[in-house]
């Protein structure tokens, strides 16, 4: 019987073959080798003197997964206490904004936040302004906040929604007060939650180069921006593109594995 | 020239854009479209060949670079050319001369006709990517102005025939910017009045090329001096930048959100329509001229075919429309009569022939080392920060690792502590 099941997944086992690792296998053997296929370390090595934009990624997409981390969490508290039919239509709207494309929503940002945008007209207006938003290290966070924030919000309702109501019950009746049934029963039992939350924020965000193009303006370059210019900017340079990538992914797996120490399953969630 | 994706998504967001360089073009357009049902070929024989063979071709062009019919009153031109010859004509688009390059570099995608910029054709003739002409197929070729034929990038003129030309220059808001047209030239872009009102060209090519022009310096300069020297002249101007961008400075300078920006004529003679405010020059001490030119990737399948194409994009009716719907400059002299007196007296379509002997110079291939040397330069140049948040970022998020690391620690030490009871 086992066997059969295991059978169902070869769809996707060529699929993830084809497409996921023989890529990783690709930007792998192309971060050590050279054009002419040797083996060398320059490129990885020439990864050093981008630390500063390296930081920059890590600590912007820091500041996005825990603005979206505070944000989404009572979110999601309340959407799984709601009434069931509640609960639809209430995630029916968390979800909106991802019914839109990805590109039209930072790009709407973009006419929110210009010096003449409506920000700062509505500003302006009562006699504010004009502030500098857009082309901020602030304005790169916010678009990552905006754009990841559905990634928070559903995984936390769904493990919160199956905490069982008489466990707040038997708490209280325990004599906890409410910041202690948060710290002792809601966040521990949401844990799997939180942490796979994060992932879901944490590892688009700092990968991502289109939100530091269009809110960053192009002078708050982050890691994607750098893997972008090595393909697609005035020197095709795939081997240290690839390079940049493969830095990129052993840091989100040291991050993962750091994360996941969170988790009292030790449940593996990368 | 690179307006694909503000057009998609201006589109998207619902601007309207205008096709036409104006409305009485779009007027003469319709008369054009009247003609077009009795389309004059120079010769149909020739354009009958493959008929009914069930060939295609692929073109892959730059975003709104060919008048595709979707206005009212223009010409769909793939259209025609399905209709006269019986080739299909698969049609994409790029978005960078680069993008373009990695794409065929890469192999993954073959392509018969492909329109790339002058350094492109030569860093693809360098490679060995595009192959040399039969322009015996190609017998429109006489209509190509003997000023843009034996250009450097393609100096025997046996790989490339041009499409389209055009000079950057600076757009600006003439509410805004009180300094007389005359005087404006590149400083422009270095005025500290106008900090945060600027815009810049993210791509280092053609930012380069600004700060080499106002250093003197030839736009195709390989030495690592003048390189490092035209990096500190842009690092100098990063601070009164509001941003560095490409398609963006289509609605960004639409929309009033920055004062002055560099641009493609082309490009600006249609934002231009939209905001009357705008005006652009093209500065006198010189500018980069850019030439799009039609060619063959030596990977292509249908060679003839594509030449029968090329020879089509140069049948004066099919120019004219090509280019009274991009609104760059036309290389070809048929198309280049067709148009109204005020366009051809524009002196920023058409500069003056001495203008553009003196003042302009067109881009060839870098080699690999210099190209390596800009790109490097420009990514210092980006992500140069300001001395006031280079001094806190890195020590707080070594810190806070630390903390992460040292918390992680000591849970696991308690956790194993508890287990042992």
């Amino acid at each position: 019987m086992k066997i059969k099941l295991k059978f169902f997944s070869a769809p996707y086992l060529v699929w993830m073959i084809v497409f996921i690792v023989i890529p990783l296998l690709m930007i792998a053997f192309f971060a050590f080798t050279t054009e002419d296929g040797g083996f060398t370390l320059k490129y990885i090595s020439d990864v050093g003197q981008y630390a500063n934009i390296f930081v920059r990624s890590i600590w912007l997409s820091l500041i996005a997964t825990a603005i979206c981390l505070v944000i989404a969490y009572p979110v999601a508290f309340i959407l799984s206490r709601m009434e069931k039919h509640k609960q639809g239509t209430m995630l029916m709207i968390v979800m909106l904004p991802m019914w839109m494309n990805f590109l039209l929503r930072t790009y709407a940002w973009m006419t929110l936040l210009g010096n003449n945008g409506i920000i700062n007209n509505l500003l302006g207006m009562i006699g504010l302004g004009p502030y500098k938003l857009i082309n901020t290290s602030a304005a790169v966070v916010l678009g990552m906040v905006y754009n990841y924030l559905p990634f928070m919000i559903l995984p936390l309702y769904s493990v919160m929604e199956k905490i069982d109501k008489s466990l707040f019950e038997a708490a209280e009746d325990l004599g906890c007060s409410g910041v202690q049934t948060l710290f002792r029963v809601i966040v521990p039992l949401s844990m799997p939650g939180i942490t796979s939350g994060i992932t879901m924020v944490f590892v688009p965000a700092i990968s991502t180069f289109i939100i530091s193009r269009m809110l960053g303006g192009g002078s708050n370059l982050l890691i994607g921006d750098l893997i972008e210019m090595q393909f697609l900017g005035n020197a095709y340079n795939p081997h240290l593109g690839a390079a940049i990538s493969f830095v990129l992914m052993v840091i989100i797996l040291v991050i993962m594995t750091v994360m996941n120490q969170f988790d009292p399953d030790d449940q593996v969630l990368i | 020239m690179k307006k694909i994706l503000s057009l998609f998504l201006a589109a998207a967001v619902g601007c309207p854009l205008l096709a036409g360089c104006n409305a009485e073009t779009a007027d003469e357009a319709e008369e054009e479209e009247a003609s077009s049902q009795t389309l004059t070929v120079s010769d149909p024989e020739y354009y009958s060949k493959f008929k009914g063979k069930g060939i295609s071709i692929n073109v892959y062009n730059w975003g709104e670079y060919i008048s595709t019919g979707a206005e009212e009153g223009t010409l769909d031109v793939n259209g025609e050319f399905e209709k006269l010859t019986g080739i299909k004509v698969n049609y994409t688009n790029f978005a960078t001369n680069e993008e373009l390059y990695a794409k065929l570099k890469g192999g993954a995608a073959s392509y018969d006709v492909i329109i790339p910029s002058d350094y492109m054709i030569s860093k693809m003739i360098k490679e060995g990517m595009i192959q040399p002409l039969d322009l015996g197929n190609i017998p429109n070729f006489k209509y190509i102005m003997e000023n843009f034929r034996n250009q450097d990038y393609d100096p025997e003129n046996a790989y490339s025939v041009p499409y389209t030309w055009g000079t950057v220059g600076i757009i600006y808001d003439t509410t805004m910017v009180d300094i007389p047209e005359e005087e404006i030239d590149w400083d422009l872009l270095w005025n500290e009045d106008y900090a945060d009102q600027i815009l810049m060209f993210d791509n280092p090519r053609d930012a380069f090329a600004i700060a080499e022009i106002m250093l003197g310096y030839s736009l195709n300069t390989e030495d690592p001096e003048e390189l490092q020297q035209a990096a500190y002249k842009l690092l100098s101007q990063k601070k009164i930048v509001q941003g560095y961008v490409m398609d963006e400075i289509f609605d960004k300078m639409g929309a009033g959100d920055a004062l002055i920006a560099p641009y493609y004529a082309g490009d600006a003679l249609t934002i231009m329509d939209e905001n009357e405010d705008l005006n652009f020059v093209v500065p006198k001490s010189g500018t980069n001229l850019f030439v799009d030119a039609m060619c063959i990737p030596t990977a292509a399948r249908q060679k003839e075919a594509a030449e029968m194409y090329i020879n089509f994009m140069c049948e004066p009716d099919i120019a004219y429309s090509n280019i009274d719907y991009i609104c760059y400059s036309t290389p070809h002299q048929g198309a280049y009569d067709m148009l109204d007196e005020e366009v051809r007296e524009s002196h920023i379509s058409y500069p003056s022939q001495d203008f553009i002997g003196a003042n302009t110079e067109v881009f060839v291939n870098l080699s690999d080392e210099a190209n390596l040397k800009m790109q490097e330069l420009w990514t210092d140049m980006k992500s140069a920060e300001d001395e006031n948040t280079n001094k806190w970022i890195a020590p707080i998020f070594l810190i806070f690792s630390f903390l992460l690391m040292a918390f992680v620690l000591i849970r696991r030490h308690i956790k194993t502590k508890k287990d042992l009871f």
